[in-house]
């Protein structure tokens, strides 16, 4: 137990003192740089925040969800509406959104979530694409078909503080992206996270060993869906206007490649797959029309020379060891 | 009546192209168990590798073979070329990584889609293109007071030739004998001397052929292409292959001709806005009551 406990200790000390150095980076970086790149690292934010949701459903349980686009739309979207039509606080609203988009998660996906694979993948993909289609056909007059909703708040809390500028706006988004991260690394050494990467790595013998697949599973995407509804949220709220086009098909393939180049299920692989993806566009902007065709370039590179993603999530080789050499102990 | 017939022959036109696509799917993910992304995109490449002889650089293949003629010379230099190029595609980006697995390649098979949607946005430009009238003749019949385009005709026999030969290639000779038996087991396939290099090859060549030709027609049934209609067919497409069952030749046929009149009859009895939601909500409950498709198999798990 002894040699567990140090081992454990020098890898939290490592980490912690590279999260803190990464957490100054963030809180001066909006000082030295200018407004524009400002927001394109808020933008990054809201990438990482939809890609951590995503990790939860593809990276923790592997499970293919081509539609996560559709459940941040439920959260954006509830978002807007709630707030254009009722005056509802946008922060009462964040909450409000995050259930939103879980509560329908788990409606759409209890009857799917026994589908196999690419099977599953299509299904996700054809959710994605009906709540697009149907927030563009402007049902009951209340999305405002393809122009969306527009003027939508800012964040406030009281009339003490709004969240009103860039600065404001980048701090916000990654406040909230500071307090997933503890929370989800909290939940992959948890029980749930230990089940799911079982049901990931075999589902029959999660289930032989008496693990609810079916209810882990529907967890995982309800949690992701939530979060993505957060994520949506904050969106409607920086850009004051929310419209389909925001929520296509290649938004949500973009969220799964930023799964996969990160690493699977590994949390900095997330963070450094979001700048990828966010950050790549902008850096080659000088490229003009070629600049997507660079990106499509790299990703079958990247794919080529790291198919297991940049920083890939090596959960056996720390966690196991120590309970090794504990059993070695005893036995010798 | 008369509308639901003509609906009905509208829903078939678009539903064989939504097969022929299909097919390019089906195959590739029967064999290779990868869902090759870049395929509704080679789709679009063979419809611009079309206009590009039909109609931009002074109609060649046109003037050369005459209307028809020149059609039928399209349509067979863009599956040369659009084989050509999927079997690119193969080596370059999803072979290195098949030891990875499955996941990575699909990573690469949206970057490779990425960059061939681009690629055409560069080289043909941005706005959408037109197949003129003068290179494809627009007369529209009249048989027994159903309206039907000779376009549509056309279309639809050429569809079906390929689809039935497809069928033959596939279910009666002894090289589709190879290519089922490399889709049931790959391992056991290579041991029993199929050659699964010519196996890989072929698919990749042949699929994307038939996309490149269903291209071609699209371009001569609807005139307007765009750099991104790949992504909407080939989403359609993919929704088809699975509605009939992946990795099953028949059923991508189905599946794609099932999905076309579906989405007609939505359109004409429901709405048109609403039509595709009409067609995932039908994909989804074909779903949940056959979770592999209309003639897809059981298949047992390993424990």
């Amino acid at each position: 137990m002894k040699l567990n406990k140090n081992v454990n200790q020098k890898n939290s000390i490592f980490k912690n003192w590279l999260v803190i150095l990464v957490a100054i980076l963030f809180i001066i970086l909006p000082f030295i740089i200018n407004a524009y790149w400002v927001d394109v690292l808020f933008f990054f934010g809201v990438y990482a925040l939809l890609g951590l949701s995503l990790n939860i459903v593809l990276g923790e349980v592997g499970l293919f969800d081509l539609g996560h686009m559709g459940f941040m739309a439920i959260g954006a979207y509830t978002t807007a509406i709630l707030n254009t039509t009722f005056g509802i606080p946008i922060i009462i609203l964040l909450p409000v959104s995050a259930i939103s988009a879980g509560a329908f998660a788990w409606l759409v996906c209890s009857p799917i979530i026994h589908l196999r694979g690419d099977y599953l993948c299509i299904v996700t993909i054809g959710m994605g694409e009906i709540v697009r289609l149907t927030l563009n056909n402007n049902p009951f007059g209340i999305t405002g078909g393809s122009n969306g909703v527009y003027g939508i708040d800012f964040p406030s809390f009281g009339s003490i503080f709004v969240v009103d500028n860039s600065t404001k706006f980048y701090y916000y988004i990654w406040l909230i992206v500071g307090l997933t991260i503890i929370g989800l690394v909290n939940l992959q050494r948890s029980r749930i996270g230990r089940a799911w990467n079982c049901i990931r790595e075999d589902e029959i013998a999660a289930e032989s060993t008496g693990i609810d697949v079916r209810y882990y599973k529907l967890l995982a995407f309800v949690l992701g869906a939530g979060l993505a509804g957060v994520a949506g949220n904050i969106y409607a709220s920086k850009l004051m206007i929310v419209s389909p086009e925001s929520f296509s098909f290649m938004e949500s393939c973009m969220l799964f490649c930023i799964v996969l180049i990160g690493g699977m299920g590994s949390i900095p692989g997330v963070l450094i797959g979001a700048a990828a993806i966010s950050l790549f566009p902008e850096v080659f902007r000088a490229f003009a029309q070629y600049r997507m065709l660079i990106f499509g370039v790299a990703m079958v590179i990247m794919m080529i020379f790291r198919p297991g993603g940049i920083w890939p999530r090596k959960r056996g080789a720390f966690e196991f060891k120590p309970l090794l050499m504990k059993a070695g102990e005893e036995n010798g | 009546m008369k509308i639901i017939l003509e609906q009905l022959l509208n829903g078939l036109t678009i539903g064989s192209f939504y097969a022929l696509i299909a097919l390019g799917y089906s195959m590739v993910y029967g064999v290779m168990k990868l869902i090759n992304f870049a395929h509704g995109d080679l789709f679009a490449l063979g419809s611009y590798l079309g206009f590009t002889l039909l109609v931009s650089g002074s109609a060649y293949a046109t003037v050369t073979f005459g209307i028809w003629g020149g059609m039928i010379a399209a349509m067979l230099i863009a599956a040369i070329g659009i084989g050509i190029a999927g079997t690119l595609i193969e080596r370059i980006a999803y072979r290195p990584i098949y030891p990875a697995g499955r996941l990575p390649a699909v990573v690469s098979a949206l970057g490779a889609s990425i960059v061939i949607q681009n690629g055409i946005m560069v080289i043909w430009g941005p706005r959408p293109q037109a197949y003129s009238s003068q290179v494809v003749p627009s007369v529209i019949l009249n048989i027994g007071g159903i309206k039907i385009t000779l376009m549509q005709i056309v279309v639809l026999i050429i569809s079906f030739i390929l689809m039935g030969l497809l069928f033959y290639i596939i279910q009666k000779t002894t090289f589709g004998a190879a290519i089922r038996a490399c889709a049931l087991d790959r391992d056991t396939a290579a041991l029993m001397g199929i050659n699964i290099e010519t196996i890989i090859f072929f698919i990749f060549a042949l699929g994307p052929a038939l996309g490149g030709m269903a291209g071609v027609m699209v371009g001569m049934y609807y005139r307007k292409i765009s750099f991104t209609m790949g992504w909407n067919y080939g989403l359609k497409a993919f929704t088809a292959t699975i509605l009939g069952g992946i990795g099953n030749i028949p059923g991508a046929m189905i599946g794609g001709l099932l999905l076309g009149i579906l989405e007609m009859l939505g359109s004409v009895y429901i709405s048109t806005a609403y039509k595709d939601v009409f067609v995932f909500i039908i994909l989804i409950l074909v779903l949940i009551f056959r979770p592999t498709g209309l003639l897809g198999e059981k298949i047992a798990e390993k424990v």
